[in-house]
């Protein structure tokens, strides 16, 4: 069921803007996590790409409808990988980037998981298996009140041996919610280890197919795919729409990529400058690319 | 009600389920919840009548819990109907993040609670909602005693601005209080006048009042006087209430469905002895043991939660609290 992707001119003018915005996200991750010596560094750089199509391309939500129900909703479900919220919902202007200095610090709201004391966050999580059913829970309300809300959530692929989520999919597809698009963060790593190792879950495909939803794969940090994909929801009629988010834990910085213990490991000084130095040349590169300096 | 003039009234579960059809009718946004339960909870008369305004979850409490959180927080009043049991156990995490720390305004209705389903036995026995609850901030534990607790709570409940959560059983009860009482979450309300000093401070919810205002007159007949308080909010805790019954008493006896651990005799234990209101104290409710197989009158009966075992407490702490 994989599809095949072809970018458009007009998104390719987008991506220029969006693929600067990932490396400041990925920055200021790395600074939060640097500086509170505590956070989920792989899993915030592997789903921020998707985060950052989502708040910039995708959703309407923003600081001035938040208040309101009739607008798009996002439910972080994978709440350890908060970081990466942080930083979009601070680029989106929900609160001041200074505010993120007292992240994970004593008494700040920015605590190690979403909570609602912070602006722009619809749900507390942190807890695995619950983002699900509770966007089920939004979704369902949208249909109820014939309004046009959407409702996405990211999961951590780690997060699918949780019961409840199948509980969620079961009751996705019964209501017939092609309003609620779940995405996985595939990137296949999880804090022991494989996800495959720790507790086979594959075949996904076949199994949310089987649950009754419409299955996409995309590459999570293409943001081009990621655009492409998204402009076609929903993917089917009447079924709940399911991204397989293909993506790979640490992105962005050549040692983090891909390895089991930068979970949650927090850099040394080193490690950090050595990250910096190798964002900002991405930046260069970027630039270059596109003809700026 | 006077006293030899007492009324039987229906169940508390067939109560709360007339009181939703009435409040269906004129609020588009309740919304009943329910886990293969809407027999159980009577509200199939509801699910014809307000077809759209019933939502079923088959049987998955944890889903269940997480989905009416989201509800709620796209503004629906939302009552989860489902065996206490289940809900306040399978789904406690549920309960847990996404209503009480998330601050979503869910019902909890717990149904067939405590040991309502009698002889089947300990999965379907509600001993410990009450103590898991109260270990988590941010969402109020009502237990009515009777019809007229019951219509008020559920009334309540619809504009409560927090999480609530609301017990009962499925047994009829006897009608405890006249229709102009005062019925507010939060209030205890005493069913015998509690002015002049007494010998018990009998502390009861949920339908374990009853068999303590019928021990008040058992005790009576034999010169003992007594004070009774329905204490259906467990949270918020009527400080003032259980100090006042308290403080005027020579002895304190609390009763409830419930396990002796972390409920209701506990929450009064801890509060009376930080007050510096140091009573005789007897905590009345399901021990902590395997509980004996009966139907719910006959484990009541058993546990000495009854007219007669409760008196015969009363008067046993009396003799200790005089020697």
């Amino acid at each position: 069921m994989s599809t095949t992707l072809t970018p458009s001119p007009i998104t390719i003018e987008i991506v220029r803007t969006l693929e600067a915005k990932s490396i400041l996200y990925r920055k200021s991750i790395l600074k939060m996590i640097y500086a509170a010596r505590a956070g989920h560094t792989g899993g915030s750089l592997s789903c921020v790409d998707i985060l950052n199509v989502l708040y910039n391309h995708v959703m309407n939500i923003s600081p001035v409808n938040f208040s309101q129900v009739n607008r798009d909703h996002y439910i972080h479900s994978k709440g350890h990988s908060v970081e990466a919220l942080y930083a979009v919902l601070a680029d989106k202007n929900f609160f001041s980037v200074e505010e993120l200095n007292s992240v994970e610090k004593y008494g700040s709201d920015f605590i190690g998981h979403p909570t609602r004391a912070v602006p722009g966050i619809e749900q507390n999580t942190g807890a695995l298996g619950h983002g699900l059913s509770f966007s089920v829970g939004m979704a369902l309300a949208a249909k109820k009140d014939a309004r046009r809300d959407r409702v996405f959530t990211i999961l951590g692929d780690g997060e699918l041996t949780e019961g409840s989520n199948w509980e969620a999919s079961a009751s996705a597809a019964h209501y017939r919610l092609d309003n609620l698009v779940a995405i996985i963060d595939r990137n296949t790593l999880q804090i022991s280890g494989r996800t495959e190792n720790v507790m086979a879950m594959e075949p996904l495909e076949e199994k949310f197919t089987a649950f009754g939803y419409a299955v996409r794969h995309v590459n999570g940090n293409d943001l081009s795919e990621l655009i492409t994909l998204f402009s076609s929801l929903p993917f089917e009629q009447g079924k709940p729409n399911l991204v397989l988010s293909h993506t790979i834990k640490g992105k962005g910085v050549s040692f983090m990529e891909d390895k089991v213990q930068w979970h949650h490991r927090v850099p040394t000084d080193m490690e950090y400058t050595a990250a910096l130095l190798e964002l900002e040349q991405a930046e260069k590169v970027l630039g270059n690319a596109y003809g700026r300096k | 009600m006077g006293e030899n003039n007492l009324s039987m009234g229906t169940t508390n579960l067939d109560v709360f389920a007339q009181t939703l059809m009435e409040l269906a009718e004129h609020d588009r946004d309740i919304l009943v919840i329910t886990s293969d339960s809407r027999g159980s909870g009577r509200v199939t008369p509801f699910a014809e009548k307000f077809p759209e305004q019933i939502v079923e979850m088959g049987i998955a409490e944890q889903n269940m819990v997480g989905v009416s959180a989201g509800l709620a927080a796209a503004g629906k009043k939302v009552f989860i109907v489902s065996p206490a049991c289940f809900l306040t156990a399978r789904a406690l995490e549920q309960i847990k993040n996404d209503i009480a720390y998330s601050d979503r305004p869910v019902k909890v209705i717990g149904i067939s609670a405590g040991v309502s389903y009698g002889s089947l036995g300990t999965p379907h026995h509600s001993l410990h909602d009450y103590a898991v609850l109260q270990a988590i901030n941010n969402i109020d534990i009502v237990a009515p005693a009777d019809n007229f607790e019951t219509s008020r709570a559920i009334r309540a409940a619809v504009h409560h601005s927090r999480p609530i959560y609301i017990r009962f059983g499925k047994k009829t009860t006897l009608d405890l209080h006249k229709p102009e009482t005062h019925f507010e979450i939060g209030k205890a309300i005493q069913l015998t006048p509690c002015r002049e000093n007494y010998d018990v401070a009998l502390i009861a919810t949920g339908e374990t009042v009853a068999p303590a205002f019928l021990a008040s007159q058992v005790l009576a007949e034999q010169g003992v006087t007594s004070c009774v308080l329905s204490l259906h909010s467990i949270r918020p805790f009527d400080e003032a209430a259980v100090r006042q019954a308290a403080a005027r008493s020579r002895v304190v006896i609390t009763v409830e469905e419930h396990s002796v651990n972390g409920g209701l005799g506990s929450r009064v234990a801890s509060f009376l002895m930080q007050a510096r209101i140091f009573r005789p104290l007897r905590i009345v409710g399901i021990p902590d043991e395997h509980t004996v197989t009966g139907s719910q009158s006959e484990i009541f009966n058993h546990y000495g939660i009854s007219p007669q075992g409760l008196s015969q407490t009363a008067l046993h702490l009396l003799e200790e609290e005089a020697e």
